[in-house]
């Protein structure tokens, strides 16, 4: 008999909640909204683990669980259908989903509880949940579009939260539009699919596009669709060149940041990716895309996070070049590394929003690390957690992103696919990462405060407050999770099982073959990741150096670098050069061609010019009545009279 | 027997009379009676027709226009007294509000 799990559920909890807090919430004491936002996310979460339960549980073949609850769209042969669908694959992402969106609520209550709009927050943050289930759980590739963009309009909503301020605004707007590019060739991807295989539904697709072979003669159709593919995960994910939207994003409350813009919502384009494993597997010009993007946005991002001084800005590319290793380990078919790696990141890189959130807290408001420091002995919960995620991203053993980015950067290497390449700009990365994350832990948490002078804290160090329980207690989870998290995917050399990749296999089975091939070079793998940890400890050592022994040295090193500092510090320009190349053309084209140009000069210049037209020739006409009617009656006994004298003529001739 | 002719003649004089009179009178009222002179003129000449052909066409047509012509008198009067309350003249000329 077939078990059946109420998968539905999952999704609509929050739905649910959004519902409640967004229609009525604005009538509701604050400890109603509290109970609503949260209650509803936190079943969600409950029956989550329920399902995963029952799902270990279930017969082999009954892995993907679909269920179709309705038709949706029925198009002559083509059709829709709102279903659900578990895989591996699935289940992993809304165990992540709906475990850390649930801390991140709790945490929420605490961090919001003296801003305004306190119930819209819970409902847009709700409703964001409800869209990325969708996502993660729908059965075809429409409803993971819907799920898609819907995730998009949470995102919108909360990046412009506060929207009274104009940065808010536009930022909000900035993620929405950039995305949007992205969006257009996932679109196109789409459309592909239904005109070549008639369907999006994950069960009919995948057969049928596994019968089909590797395109390695040369880019084809499957490669088309893995290219446009990747340029929507690159616009959601915010990889290279789309990421100029997720540092702007920041300007959200934090827990959106850590929730939406690192945790769960810009990791959909990698999701994305590997649930379109089939379709990449067979297109590796596309793969070496992904790989290729990938590793330079780790690179990129990570350069322009080492000179940051935003507590939030760091995290924000710090986000970017994670996101980066993942795309780069689904483009050396490492994609279950990538999935690790996702989950990792979305334990300690939340973490560390809701720590830098806790910092910002404790100083009310601030987010420049310059006039922090020393907040060590006053924030002692917040330094530990942060403690624990710092060391968790910069992979020191045997925190929990150090497997996952072994991984990747084994696989990197010793994939088919992978390059001694991509390995090496994967470790210069992980240097770079653990150096930008000390940084920021020592400008933040040692030394002495530098905040009075700015005018913070002004009754000096009293001032400055360990955030309230409610907080903490998320924080102190996901830094449980930031430790042990990653034990789940303990690597072969030293003894594991990698439990996580064996579980993610069947969903990525067509590389069983592939990793058996990977098999034989399996004795370099202790090296390279000596060589990773390596890495990270020198990026640790060298911010000791800079930001502890001899904090005069940044500032020298910034000098002598001189125009290569700045351009690292103001992000390489490329907003400005986007404003200047595609930015100012747009609005200029807009306005002097299109606006004035086509819209003023041509379509409504001739609807008044004819207006016009049709009033002169009136006003010449209007004179034919001159309002005395006999002259009316003269001109009809005229008329008469003609077309009288005109049939007498006719009669006489 | 008179022939047609000074029928149709007599017709074609009155009428004459009503057309002329329409253009070169003022009054609202002589207007109207200039348009029953033309409307009886046509009248006669039905008559004469229908008595020439001895057909009864004609004169049913002149039943017609005669029914025609008392509604028209009905609701022409009172269109003229409507317009002499609020006008206080008949004078034709001056009944020109709508001209622009």
């Amino acid at each position: 008999m077939r078990p059946h799990l109420h998968l539905w559920l999952i999704p609509i909890l929050p739905l649910v909640g959004a519902a409640i807090n967004g229609l009525l919430g604005r009538r509701f004491s604050h400890r109603v909204v509290t109970l609503v936002g949260n209650v509803f996310v936190g079943a969600s979460c409950a029956w989550a683990w329920r399902v995963f339960a029952q799902f270990l549980s279930l017969p082999h073949q009954m892995v993907p669980y679909v269920h179709d609850y309705a038709t949706w769209i029925r198009a002559g042969s083509f059709a829709a259908s709102y279903g659900l669908y578990l895989d591996q694959l699935s289940m992993v992402m809304v165990l992540v989903v709906t475990s850390v969106g649930f801390l991140i609520h709790i945490y929420s209550i605490g961090y919001m509880a003296h801003e305004g709009g306190y119930y819209r927050f819970f409902s847009y943050l709700n409703l964001f949940m409800f869209f990325m289930l969708t996502l993660v759980l729908g059965n075809n590739y429409l409803a993971m579009f819907i799920g898609w963009e819907g995730v998009g309009l949470s995102s919108y909503l909360l990046i412009g939260f506060f929207f009274l301020r104009d940065s808010a605004a536009s930022a909000g707007k900035k993620a929405f539009i950039v995305t949007r590019i992205g969006d257009f060739g996932f679109l196109i991807a789409l459309f592909l699919l239904i005109k070549h295989f008639g369907s999006l539904d994950f069960g009919r697709l995948f057969p049928a596009i596994s019968r089909l072979g590797v395109e390695n003669a040369g880019p084809g159709l499957l490669t088309a669709i893995g290219l446009l593919l990747m340029t929507g995960a690159a616009g959601k994910s915010a990889q290279l060149p789309l990421y100029v939207w997720l540092p702007d994003a920041m300007e959200g409350p934090t827990p959106v940041s850590a929730l939406i813009h690192a945790a769960t919502m810009v990791t959909a384009g990698v999701y994305m990716v590997a649930r379109s494993n089939v379709i990449f597997s067979r297109a590796p010009s596309a793969m070496l895309v992904v790989a290729i993007i990938g590793c330079l946005t780790a690179l990129f991002a990570a350069t322009i996070g080492m000179a940051q001084t935003d507590i939030k800005k760091v995290l924000a590319y710090s986000t970017i070049s994670q996101l980066g290793y993942m795309f780069l380990a689904c483009g050396v078919a490492a994609f279950s590394a990538g999935i690790f790696h996702l989950m990792t990141h979305a334990f300690f890189k939340g973490l560390l929003f809701l720590a830098a959130g806790s910092v910002i807290h404790s100083l009310d408001g601030e987010q420049d690390m310059r006039r922090m420091g020393g907040l060590r002995k006053h924030i002692p919960w917040t330094f530990w957690t942060m403690t624990a995620a710092t060391f968790a991203i910069a992979g020191i053993p045997p925190f929990a992103g150090f497997f996952s980015k072994d991984e990747i950067l084994w696989n990197a290497f010793a994939s088919q696919h992978g390059s001694w390449i991509f390995w090496a700009v994967g470790v210069l990365t992980a240097f770079l990462t653990s150096f930008y994350m000390f940084r920021l832990w020592f400008l933040t948490f040692f030394g002495d405060f530098r905040g009075i002078e700015a005018g913070i804290g002004e009754h000096g160090y009293g001032h400055i407050h360990e955030s309230p329980k409610v907080m903490l207690i998320p924080l102190a989870i996901l830094a449980v999770l930031s430790v042990v998290g990653g034990w789940i995917g303990w690597p072969q050399m030293i003894g594991g099982t990698q439990r996580f990749e064996h579980f993610l296999s069947p969903v990525f089975a067509a590389h069983a073959e592939e990793a058996a091939v990977v098999g034989a070079k399996h004795s370099a793998e202790p090296l390279l990741a000596g060589i990773s940890v390596l890495a990270a400890l020198l990026g640790l050592f060298l911010a000791l150096l800079l930001y502890w022994w001899r904090r005069d040295l940044p500032d020298k090193i910034a000098a002598a670098l001189g125009g290569l500092y700045t351009a690292v510090r103001d992000k390489y320009y490329v907003d400005e050069g986007y404003d200047a190349a595609f930015v100012e053309p747009l609005i200029k084209g807009s306005t002097y061609i299109l606006w004035r140009g086509i819209d003023a000069g041509a379509i409504d210049a001739t609807a008044n010019e004819s207006a016009e037209g049709a009033e002169h020739v009136s006003d010449a006409l209007r004179h034919m009545q001159s309002g005395n009617v006999r002259s009316y009656a003269g001109w009809v006994a005229a008329g008469a009279a003609v077309v009288i004298a005109y049939m007498v003529y006719l009669g006489v001739r | 027997m008179v022939p047609i002719s000074y029928y149709l003649v007599l017709s074609a004089i009155l009428f004459a009379l009503g057309v002329v009179g329409f253009l070169i009178k003022r009054n609202l009222i002589t207007l109207f009676m200039s348009i029953e002179l033309m409307l009886n003129a046509v009248n006669l000449a039905f008559v004469a027709f229908a008595w020439q052909w001895k057909s009864l066409n004609g004169q049913v047509f002149v039943f017609f226009v005669m029914v025609v012509a008392a509604a028209e008198a009905a609701v022409g009067l009172a269109i003229i007294i409507a317009v002499f309350r609020t006008r206080e003249t008949l004078n034709i000329d001056r009944v020109n509000l709508l001209k622009l």
